[in-house]
């Protein structure tokens, strides 16, 4: 086997221009596909990024009153939601690739709430301590919430960098107080999102995707909700999915799990717990630059079956040209099975070969794309193997016939072509 | 007895008609013989060559190697048993352009499946002998003609075979690298090896021990051939 690769090398070297355009075929097969591979790799991993965040991985599972969002804002407490319990929580943690799980209450629509004459126009969320590790948020400014705020139900709070932005303008908002329906918050820290990560808004839905955040959020101490609002009021899920991968997966199990533990099953009142599905609309526009690349994926394998028959057609040119050196094997007592391997070999070299410089040739293209189009693009390793091995395997497919006819030579015969 | 052949016929179709190229040719050669076979061409000399070195079978009689019957062996078993008993001496010498010089001895050793160390080894002391020692990283195009009918002597005997066949193994040489041949061809013989020599010159196979003459297919009287 290692003296078949030698002497295939040495059989591609002896022949570098014929051996190169006869690679020609398979190298832009090979190149074309790895760079559509990694253009769609990247634009994927763009739309996902854009949808959820770079990074933050944050599932947030809400409840739903005939599929769109309850909002506590304007309705009453609804009938027969439980709230969740710390087991419940619990159960949640134990999903597979779930590695943190937040309980916390939302008012989308904050209503009285002012710093000096500003009136403050975001989201309140009450919040237990996990909430900000699970969200991907940092501190920025001041401090956390302690366990002596939650405790003592101390009536503190924390501005999200748009929330700050808005009501501060700028200033030092550490220590001074934000009125909430007539009771007095003392603002503690700033927090933000790790992640920097700036939305690009190119469409309409794009704009509903990310400009819903725009006034900012306020958070408040879970213990702390109830002097706004109500008692035993739902709480929505925040989960920390491992990779933006598991998110679909774990938003379907914790819902499934939340709208059979939480909701009383004697109500028809069209209740649900939902997962926000993001990573669903990811996979949706994905589907859709797939769809048109799996035809560029159809085009580049026609290429690569050209390139496959030119390796045939030369292969066939090569075992015509060597018939006395296979004639000489033979009488040697090189066996048929010998010839068949050498020649396999020696095409599987050459395609190998080839898709090797395809990949290098497309990994290129691929960065020059990026480059040129501010596009970006992203290199699949799984991908590069299977090009190579695909293209070996494309050799010896191809190779096959003309090995066959190189092993079945009489050695008579070939010998006495001079 | 080295080779025994009975009533060997060899037939190639052509066309509609069948040609005998061979007529119930019999054949002994002992072991450790000299035998030279001359014929003009179209006699059938190469089609008899290529019976003896298990190239080609015949069509029927009875050819016995080494007490063992070659007809109706397997393609596979005649490569093998070339490998093992047969060494070959071609007249356009026939080394791989693409080998060095040892490598192209190392050959046969490969396809009997000797460790990549042993074969270079045997295969350097087989150049040594034939003092081409200092050749044996060149390339066959860059050695002469003598010296490369020298190597095909050494790839030829590598695997110690029972007979060395030897065809025209002067006629691509001048006079002073075929008299060198064939005095290696000698001390072969003198040690043991048997050799088959195919020739239609008359010196070359008057160093042989014995000659026989083929006309039209079948083995004829030294004065019918002359005549």
């Amino acid at each position: 086997m290692f003296e078949n690769i030698s002497l295939a090398f040495q059989s591609v070297k002896s022949h570098k221009l014929r051996s190169f355009l006869t690679m020609l075929g398979i190298i832009i097969g090979i190149a074309s596909i790895i760079t559509i591979v990694s253009t769609i790799k990247g634009t994927n991993e763009q739309i996902k990024q854009s949808l959820i965040g770079a990074g933050n991985n944050a599932v947030r599972i809400r409840l739903c009153q005939d599929n769109y969002e309850y909002d506590f804002s304007w309705n009453p407490l609804p009938e027969g939601i439980i709230p969740i319990s710390e087991e419940t929580r619990q159960e949640l943690a134990k999903i597979e690739h779930v590695s943190d799980v937040s309980l916390y209450y939302v008012r989308n629509y904050a209503e009285n709430v002012y710093y000096g004459d500003q009136s403050f126009n975001g989201f309140l969320y009450g919040i237990d301590q996990r909430y900000f590790p699970t969200s991907g948020y940092g501190l920025r400014a001041g401090r956390l919430f302690t366990e002596e705020d939650y405790r003592t139900c101390r009536k503190v709070c924390i501005l999200d960098r748009a929330a700050w932005s808005t009501l501060y303008a700028g200033s030092d908002p550490v220590g001074t107080t934000i009125e909430m329906r007539g009771e007095s918050f003392t603002v503690v820290g700033i927090v933000d999102l790790n992640s920097s990560f700036e939305a690009k808004i190119e469409t309409v839905s794009d704009y509903y995707n990310f400009m819903d955040t725009s006034g900012g959020i306020i958070f408040l101490p879970s213990t702390t909700w109830p002097i706004l609002f109500l008692f035993d009021e739902p709480q929505h899920v925040a989960l920390k999915a491992d990779s933006p991968d598991d998110m679909t997966a774990i938003g379907q199990k914790a819902s499934k799990l939340l709208s059979e533990t939480q909701i009383s099953s004697s109500t028809e009142t069209g209740f649900s717990y939902k997962g926000e599905d993001l990573m669903e609309r990811a996979e949706q526009l994905q589907q859709l630059s797939n769809a048109s690349n799996t035809q560029l994926l159809w085009i580049a394998g026609i290429s690569l079956l050209v390139g496959g028959i030119g390796v045939m057609n030369i292969m066939l040119v090569t075992v015509t040209e060597r018939t006395q050196e296979i004639g000489l094997k033979k009488a040697l007592g090189a066996r048929k099975n010998r010839i068949l391997r050498q020649f396999l070999t020696e095409a599987g070299v050459l395609t190998g070969l080839g898709g090797l410089l395809g990949v290098i040739a497309g990994i290129g293209l691929a960065k020059l794309i990026s480059t040129v189009l501010e596009t970006p693009t992203s290199i699949s390793i799984p991908a590069i193997l299977i090009a190579v091995v695909f293209s070996m395997l494309i050799g010896i497919v191809f190779g096959l016939l003309p090995a066959v006819k190189a092993s079945r030579l009489d050695p008579i015969v070939a010998l006495r072509r001079e | 007895m080295l080779i025994e052949m009975k009533d060997i016929c060899r037939d190639f179709p052509q066309g509609n008609d069948v040609i005998h190229i061979l007529k119930n040719i019999s054949l002994s050669v002992e072991k450790g013989d000299y035998l030279a076979i001359m014929g003009p061409s179209g006699s059938g000399k190469t089609t008899l060559m290529n019976i003896i070195g298990c190239l080609d079978t015949p069509t029927s009689g009875h050819y016995l190697l080494d007490g063992e019957e070659v007809r109706g062996s397997g393609d596979n078993h005649l490569a093998d048993i070339r490998n093992a008993k047969i060494g070959f001496v071609f007249q356009s010498f026939y080394l791989l352009p693409g080998l060095t010089v040892l490598d192209n001895v190392c050959l046969p050793l490969l396809y009997a499946n000797v460790p990549k160390a042993e074969r270079r080894e045997r295969a350097a002391a087989a150049l040594e002998r034939i003092g081409l020692a200092d050749r044996m990283d060149f390339y066959p195009n860059q050695i002469s003609g003598g010296q490369s009918q020298r190597v095909a002597i050494a790839r030829a005997m590598i695997n110690d075979p029972l007979l060395l066949l030897a065809d025209e193994p002067t006629g691509a040489l001048d006079s002073a690298s075929g008299k060198q041949v064939l005095s290696l061809f000698d001390g072969l013989n003198e040690n043991g090896t048997t050799i088959v020599l195919i020739t239609d010159n008359q010196s070359v196979a008057s160093r042989a021990r014995g000659t026989k003459y083929i006309l039209d297919g079948e083995f004829v009287e030294k004065g019918v051939l002359e005549a």
